[in-house]
């Protein structure tokens, strides 16, 4: 990497390069330097491989040695750089390339096998164009032609990136690539020219909210903690990204972290804080890493530490990593857990504001919503404004996954439509299947139905129909999901991760859990007894989940109910069927399918019959066979095993 | 002050402090199982919940500061079906062993299903299944009948300093578990059974000896002695459903004589002895340059608690046994000569206010040729069992007194068993083996009162000398870091592993409402004043029992029998 000395800065001049009131030759000459990092034009092909965590999942480690070993082997001059992700997870391992003249150009799927046919295609100046993703939009140099630009491909052409805007595109690895493109400009435009108070009403003006969970006014909170008088203040990033399906906090801190670091120092100047935390998830080696070594860039060119630009701001940050606990995502159990405590909710108030880590007033906001900031301050509130609803402004970053072609991370601003978003970004349900339902908000969040596809996102508007903004993530799910079984799914989720503290939360969502669990038991094997308790249960459940959201202490537990009480606002005679019919309509849960043979495409193999744990199959070799339903045990086993598709189920 | 409307009821209240207090002082019950007095609240039993309008769901009244104008429903139905319904929840997942609990009948979450109405099953599932914990010769730990309140959990950190006990799992899985899994016995606990004070439940209760005192008095062949602590006959009519404070010392000893046991011994006169050997050993430590400032040894938690915690104070420790081993080791040594009864075949029980006691008993060092000084321990809430279970009715007995020869007491003995009474019962002996003289006035105020930690400057003579007194080993902590950080203005201490000294001990009815440990304090401080020996020297018995016996104060013998020495603990080991 570049050292400051490489660009003529120093720690005297940064602060008036960035504030641009560096003049003459010198800042042209930095510009000139600078700008070279940004590759509007390369000088040599460049190589650019997405080894995000997804991309590295996907296979993107062997293609990197591949491209390697390729380049050693022809003796060619090429420069390699790893980037993040770039959202479209669905197409990892990706590959960019760009040649000296020409518009980057994105390859998808590119594993080992192919490098040698993506380099001797490209190193010749000619696309594979079933390789080909998209291209880069560019003023001055030289398209491809046959292939899409990406503000045409269906993935991005509906996205405004604005928190993923360097994801996939900078090198995480380079703070000067940050600074190149306009990086560290809004954190030195504060501390120069703002007073914490300014910076404060700027953001609160521009309405932007916390991005993970409640939906809070990041400047109002701001406010709250700059209020107090306190020899000690903390600024905290929450990155205990907790939410099954949700990893934009990983991706930025991947593929982008100074624009996250940017953020939480303006929070921390906003403040009044001189010392920050980011509690970070251990599970994420590779952020951690990235993180560590950007936090060290920053610190060695004066951008952390002490007299930061010689502004007297003082600001040290430190990584926590946190054990897994989905409960420390709650800001106070995350206190807790930074103080080396067990990681418990509390009740508040007091909110942190007033008494936060070791007892000092504190912030805490999470990545995207940090990661927001820089943008935000640099470009001013109406900017940020102009885009979104009413009460929601700006853009919000959804993880789209399941039943959907285009898996990844998609940006979109604030109002957008479900539909646009799984059918237009997403690209629609695979297998030709039918959408039935999109989870949104993780666990605490809930379900929406076909007919609320055309609901304009944004906190409101997730709330009323009774799910969540929460982290955003987004689980689309197709006709050959259960809903019964999905509630089940989050709420065995829930109730593993309570913290065990208040009563309703630890006991009731095991209890929900338990009558979930009764719901799609079969009739086999079941007392007189057991009926009564499964009845006496359900009739429950409503009540259960009542107190449960009127009573527990924290978040988690709060909307720990959703799960059902949202799957049973919108999917009721699913229910219906589970309880009174014990019949799984969606054909997944196993205990409740009924098992056929259908006599006219049974060939009389056997094979069913021999691999039949339960001896319920009878039948004759070469003439069909049946199933003894009261023997069945609903294993699916014949189902798996039958070559000619005689077996169903319902 | 402001104003904030309750049930349509202006209430006046002072801004910030919480809803809960409020309610209480008010008349207003609403039920808690996790509040506890003078401790941050958790809001973990979500019990105290009310309706605040404006807020979106119920709010726990223990966490919620009142503002101004605030309008509340303490028992609207929305109120009270949310409390059934975590009720029936914990229900849902206990032992449905009333009839073989120990706290069958005093039980709060038994008591709260029944003001509650709970009179059914409503969620049926599977339930925790547990070992029960008896490793600890003190304290039995039952995690199924455990409802995570975490009192326990933070009188062990907060009030005790120890933290010998957490949270550990998550979910329904969570439990109240010791480091590793392992038994209470190798962890740091100090045996002081505050938890078990503080616990709603059945979850931890004492490791009875009541079948061993059983076994003893059946057997023909064992002479069986019980001695009764200056605490208990303060506390024990508790049980008996009187007031706190009320003496039944007199019925007391009239009952012990009707459960069978031999003879009949008052460890306040063992008290007596104590002050005789450690108000001689302070002055030896005074004037020869010993070890300063000397600890007092006789509560059994804070000894363990410096030899876990504090090794490198053991040498400050008296090496006095506490009363309850002096007394064990002279009634298997010099009674035993006396009565001409093989120490073997005597049996020696205890009444102490007391679980760590328990543990104290079973110390190795303290006895004579493997024979300990002392071989059962019962605190008072065994005794009051073992008293019902013989059909005795307290109310009508009459009143005796203990036996010779270590059966007569001073008031000084007496006040050991309230923070600050030992200190003050050396102070009157030490004055006078200082002097000469006995104190004009006995009273020894700045020690008396229930603050943590009270400190007084004494001259005697020409000697001053610095007092501390502490109660609650948190507040143990805080005076021994101040000793390390090089304090050494003080030449006395005086330790109480539990608040409030003995009267407030882990052994004592299950209670730590400050007004009913005030009532237990100022009985025997009536009882001292209505003495007319109130100095230990002045103890006939002990007196005779030197001439006799021991020769005098720290002398050899009294070495060999009433003193001991300390080792640093390892905790897990």
């Amino acid at each position: 990497m570049q050292t400051a000395t490489d660009f003529a800065l120093t720690k005297e001049n940064l602060g008036a390069y960035l504030t641009g009131s560096l003049s003459g030759d010198s800042a042209k000459g930095i510009e000139a330097m600078l700008s070279k990092l940004k590759r509007e034009d390369v000088s040599k092909p460049t190589i650019y491989v997405g080894t995000g965590t997804c991309g590295l999942g996907a296979g993107a480690g062997k293609t990197l040695e591949a491209i390697k070993v390729y380049l050693a082997e022809k003796n060619v001059d090429a420069d390699i750089i790893q980037v993040g992700c770039i959202g479209l997870c669905a197409e990892e391992p990706m590959v960019d390339f760009q040649l000296p003249g020409r518009t980057r150009i994105s390859f998808r799927k590119i594993t080992e096998d192919k490098v040698p046919k993506l380099m001797d295609a490209m190193l010749a100046g000619n696309v594979p164009e079933d390789l080909a993703c998209f291209q880069f939009r560019s003023k001055t140099l030289k398209g491809w032609n046959n292939v899409k630009y990406m503000d045409e491909h269906p993935f991005f052409a509906s996205q405004t990136r604005w928190v993923l805007a360097g994801c996939g595109i900078v090198d995480p690895t380079n703070i000067w690539e940050y600074i190149a493109s306009d990086g560290y400009k809004a954190f030195a435009k504060a501390i120069y020219d703002k007073t914490r108070q300014e910076v404060c009403d700027m953001v609160e003006k521009s309405g932007l909210r916390g991005r993970g969970g409640g939906g809070f006014n990041t400047g109002t909170k701001w406010k709250l903690a700059l209020q107090q008088e306190a020899d000690q203040k903390y600024m905290i990033c929450n990155a205990d990204e907790g939410d099954p399906g949700a990893f934009m906090d990983r991706a930025v801190i991947e593929g982008d972290p100074h624009r996250m670091i940017e953020g939480l120092a303006i929070a921390a100047y906003a403040i009044g804080a001189s010392k920050a935390y980011v509690y970070l998830r251990a599970e994420y080696p590779l952020a951690i890493k990235h993180l560590q070594q950007a936090l060290k860039q920053a610190k060695e060119i004066g951008l952390l530490g002490e007299n930061i630009l010689d502004s007297g701001f003082d600001l040290e940050i430190k990584i926590k990593m946190g054990a897994g606990a989905f409960v420390c995502g709650e800001e106070t159990a995350l206190i807790h857990s930074i103080e080396g405590k067990r990681g418990m909710p509390r009740p508040r108030p007091p909110y942190p504001s007033v008494k936060g880590l070791f007892g000092k007033p504190t912030a805490i906001n999470n990545v995207e919503t940090l990661a927001n900031v820089p943008t935000l301050v640099r470009n001013g509130e109406g900017w940020f404004s102009s885009i979104g609803t009413a009460t929601s402004k700006g853009t919000k970053v959804f993880a789209l996954s399941g039943n959907v072609n285009n898996t990844g991370l998609v940006e979109v601003a604030m109002g957008t439509n479900l539909r646009k978003i799984i059918f237009e970004i997403g690209g629609g349900i695979p297998k030709g299947r039918q959408f039935k339902s999109v989870q949104i908000g993780g666990p605490s969040g809930g379900c929406m139905p076909t007919p609320l596809l055309d609901t304009e996102i944004d906190y409101e508007s997730l709330k009323s129909a009774g799910a969540m903004m929460g982290s955003g993530g987004m689980v689309v799910m197709d006709d050959a999901t259960c809903m019964v079984d999905v509630a089940k799914y989050f709420m065995d989720f829930i109730q593993r991760e309570s913290c065990g503290k208040c009563i309703p939360c630890r006991e009731g969502t095991r209890r929900m859990l338990e009558i979930l669990t009764m719901i799609t038991k079969g009739r086999k094997g079941e007392h007189g007894a057991d009926a009564l308790e499964r009845f006496q249960g359900i009739t429950q459940l409503e009540r259960l989940a009542e107190v449960i959201k009127d009573t527990s202490l924290c978040g988690l537990g709060n909307t720990s109910p959703n799960p059902i009480l949202s799957t049973l606002r919108w999917f009721k005679p699913e229910y219906e069927a589970h309880i009174y019919e014990r019949r799984c309509p969606a054909g997944v849960c196993p205990e409740l399918l009924v098992y056929s043979i259908d006599a006219d495409k049974c060939t009389g193999c056997t094979l069913c019959a021999k691999n039949c744990p339960a001896a319920s199959i009878m039948g004759a070799p070469k003439s069909p066979h049946y199933i003894i339903t009261d023997k069945c045990i609903s294993c699916g086993t014949c189902f798996t095993v039958c070559r000619f598709g005689a077996v169903s189920k319902s | 002050m402001i104003t904030i409307e309750v049930n349509g009821k202006k209430l006046v209240a002072k801004p910030g402090e919480m809803l809960l207090s409020v309610l209480r002082r008010n008349g207003i019950q609403v039920p808690t199982l996790c509040n506890l007095e003078g401790l941050s609240p958790t809001g973990a039993c979500r019990l105290c919940v009310v309706e605040v309008e404006g807020q979106r769901g119920l709010v726990p009244s223990c966490a919620f500061p009142v503002s101004d104008g605030m309008k509340i429903k303490t028992h609207s139905p929305r109120a009270v079906m949310a409390r059934k319904t975590i009720i029936e929840l914990l229900l849902a997942n206990h032992p449905d062993d009333c009839n073989y609990c120990v706290r069958n009948g005093t039980c709060e979450l038994q008591n709260m299903a029944h003001e509650l109405g709970v009179r059914e099953r409503k969620f049926v599932g599977a339930k925790n299944k547990y070992f029960i914990d008896k490793s600890s010769p003190s304290i039995v730990r039952d995690p199924a009948k455990c409802i995570l309140c975490g009192k326990c959990v933070r009188t062990c950190e907060e009030v005790q300093g120890v933290s010998a006990i957490d949270f550990v799992n998550r979910g329904s899985r969570s439990i109240v578990g010791t480091a590793f899994g392992k038994g209470l016995n190798v962890s740091s606990c100090i045996n002081c059974g505050q938890c078990i004070l503080v616990c709603p439940t059945g979850a931890l209760t004492e490791q009875s000896h009541i079948p061993m005192v059983l076994d003893a008095l059946k057997d023909p062949n064992k002479f069986v002695v019980i001695q009764h602590a200056p605490a208990v006959s303060v506390t024990l009519a508790e049980e008996f459903d009187m007031k706190p404070g009320v003496d039944i010392n007199g019925v007391l000893v009239t009952a012990l004589r009707m459960l069978g046991f031999d003879r009949v011994f008052d460890t306040s006169f063992s008290a007596d002895l104590t002050i005789m050997e450690e108000a001689t050993e302070l002055v030896h430590r005074i004037t020869t340059g010993g070890k300063l400032p000397m600890f007092t040894s006789c509560s059994p938690g804070w000894i363990k608690f410096v030899e876990t915690f504090y090794p490198d104070f053991m040498d400050n420790l008296s090496t006095c046994k506490s009363p309850q081993e002096m007394m064990g080791a002279i009634i298997k040594s010099y009674f035993s000569q006396r009565e001409n009864i093989d120490p073997d075949k005597i049996f020696v029980v205890s009444v102490m206010p007391c679980t760590a006691k328990k543990f104290e008993a079973g110390r190795p060092e303290l006895g004579t040729n493997g024979i300990p000084d002392v071989d059962a321990v019962l605190t008072t809430r065994e005794l009051a069992q073992l008293i019902k279970m013989f059909g005795l009715d307290i109310n009508s007995l009459p009143t005796d007194t203990a036996d010779t020869p270590f059966g007569r007491r001073s008031g000084a003995g007496k006040i050991f068993g309230a923070t600050g009474g030992v200190m003050e019962a050396a102070i009157r002996t030490a004055y006078y083996l200082i002097t000469g003289e006995d104190l004009e006035e006995l009273k020894v105020q700045p020690v008396r009162g229930m603050k943590g930690i009270k400190e007084a400057r004494i001259k005697i003579g020409d000697l001053e000398l610095g007092v501390a007194v502490v109660s609650g080993l948190g507040n143990a902590r805080e005076l021994l870091e101040q000793l390390r950080r090089g304090r050494n203005d003080l030449q006395f201490i005086e330790v109480m592993t539990c608040p409030n000294g003995c009267v407030g001990g882990g052994g004592q009815p299950i209670c730590t409402d400050p007004v009913r440990v005030k009532a237990r304090i100022q009985s025997l401080y009536n009882i001292d004043k209505g003495e007319l020996i109130r100095t230990s020297h002045a103890n006939k018995s002990v007196k005779r029992l030197y001439d006799e016996f021991l020769g005098e104060p720290n002398s050899h013998k009294a070495h060999e029998l009433l003193h001991t020495h300390y080792h640093k603990r390892d905790v897990l080991k």
